[in-house]
């Protein structure tokens, strides 16, 4: 329910409007990297990973530059309303945003060490593979519902996030019987549980995107509250 | 901020329209005062605010042509303040005003907080003596007049002025305190007095005040009403008119956004 009509302080709409575009811009920067360390992932790309780490130092920039602005909007316009709702939930959204990242340099490094122990995660690939692509889709839907302020697909990526949930949980379960039927794999399966709880993460960050949207447009927080109630 | 869910009424405005001469300023407001809370007008210049909060004492009553639809009932007696048979005087007794620019009689401190008690016909030194000082202190202003509660008011600084006027306004004992915009002739330190001590008074009376200050408005008050053009558009706690507001009209307007 975001207004279209205009601040009477023209240069207020402008702040706000770079705010927004700046959080685009690290959300779509993060939802790269998350890309980039699925396919290092499974193609091996080990090279890719100094990429990924150097990456996240964007993202963590990003984060300080936007909260910086979000106490300049405070300071300067004291926002009202929709307006205090957009900052206090995108200086929330940066947090996910760059705890997503962190994830993501986790899976990259996991990576790395897979490949240079001699293994290849392939075995355990597919279920991997699709937990990750579920979650960057996440990540994707999660800033289509910020620039939209679409509370319907918002919603959507709330309940999504339950299904990567599982998924994960059965990953877990996998591994474990590999584990006790070759002892062998335990290196290897504590990185791809490393790498698979990271993925899962990033799909609990998306999900807490996406109630911030909810927020911002509606004005009620469902953080902690059973699925059910939403 | 903790507000109980259905505190007693001081006032309450019914259906209330207000007319100068052909011009309607207030088209049927109904409006309750919550006792011993502050409640903020808002709304743009010309919606009617200040209108409103002056039928509360009657001071439309001293222009001819202006006439009056509905009631304010005043509580706990039930009294409409806007009945022909009420006496203004005995309403302004009441209910107490301060307006935007201080306004101190050409007199000494003492006599300018004394002066309502005098009207009231308080002859006694001492009584005197106590209520001047017991107002002084309730507008928080006691320690700085009083070594020289003879000197004239108007050589107070703006912000002392104002107080002087609170105090002044409070040695009656009113019920209900009306402030019109208390704090726009005033720099930050003697606006942030002010709204300390509406804080402090709201203990003893009910407050309503009109600001274009919205942050002020955000600070001070429990309810806030949104008017326009002549309409009240929204009331509702404070804490939700800031932070969701139900009407895009009030939306826009606390945002600063051109309707």
């Amino acid at each position: 329910m975001m207004t279209e009509s205009h601040h009477v302080s023209s240069r207020f709409d402008e702040d706000l409007a770079r705010l927004r575009t700046q959080v685009l811009q690290m959300g779509g920067l993060v939802e790269t990297q998350v890309a980039a360390a699925i396919d290092a992932y499974s193609s091996g790309e080990v090279g890719s990973v100094k990429a990924i780490v150097d990456g996240d130092r964007r993202v963590n920039e990003l984060e300080k530059a936007i909260d910086d602005d979000c106490a300049h909007i405070i300071a300067k316009r004291q926002p009202t309303a929709s307006d205090l709702r957009l900052v206090l939930g995108v200086s929330k959204i940066v947090t996910d945003l760059e705890r997503a990242g962190d994830e993501t340099k986790k899976i990259a490094k996991g990576v790395r060490r897979i490949y240079e122990n001699g293994h290849l995660p392939g075995q355990f690939g597919p279920g991997v593979q699709h937990l990750a692509e579920a979650a960057l889709n996440l990540v994707r839907q999660a800033l289509d519902s910020f620039a939209r302020l679409d509370t319907g697909q918002a919603t959507q990526v709330i309940r999504l996030d339950d299904d990567v949930d599982v998924e994960f949980k059965s990953i877990i379960r996998q591994l474990i019987t590999h584990m006790m039927e070759d002892p062998r794999t335990i290196t290897t399966s504590i990185d791809i549980i490393t790498i698979a709880r990271a993925i899962e993460r990033i799909g609990d960050h998306a999900k807490n995107i996406s109630e911030q949207v909810i927020y911002i447009v509606e004005g009620r927080d469902i953080r902690h509250i059973k699925e059910a109630a939403k | 901020m903790q507000i109980q869910e259905n505190p007693a009424l001081k006032a309450e405005a019914r259906n209330l329209s207000f007319f100068y001469g052909n011009t309607q300023a207030l088209k049927g407001i109904n409006m309750p005062i919550h006792d011993k809370k502050v409640t903020a007008l808002i709304g743009p210049s010309g919606c009617g605010k200040s209108t409103y909060l002056r039928s509360f004492n009657r001071m439309h009553d001293l222009y001819p042509g202006n006439r009056y639809e509905g009631e304010i009932r005043f509580f706990p007696d039930n009294t409409n303040l806007l009945s022909p048979e009420v006496d203004p005087i005995e309403v302004r007794m009441r209910i107490g005003m301060v307006f935007q620019k201080p306004n101190p009689f050409p007199k000494t401190i003492y006599e300018n907080v004394a002066y309502g008690l005098r009207v009231r016909g308080e002859r006694n030194k001492r009584t005197l003596d106590d209520k001047v000082e017991h107002a002084l202190r309730g507008a928080a202003i006691w320690d700085e007049v009083k070594d020289r509660l003879q000197d004239l008011a108007p050589n107070l600084s703006g912000g002392q002025q104002q107080r002087l006027c609170i105090a002044r306004a409070l040695a009656t004992d009113p019920e209900l305190l009306l402030f019109d915009e208390p704090t726009s002739a005033l720099d930050p330190i003697a606006t942030g007095a002010i709204e300390e001590l509406v804080h402090e008074l709201k203990k003893r009376v009910t407050i309503l005040i009109v600001t274009h200050n919205m942050q002020q408005a955000a600070r001070v008050s429990d309810y806030t009403a949104y008017m326009y053009l002549g309409e009240m558009i929204e009331f509702g706690k404070t804490d939700e008119i800031f932070l969701k507001p139900n009407d895009k009209r009030t939306e826009d307007y606390i945002t600063g956004r051109m309707g």
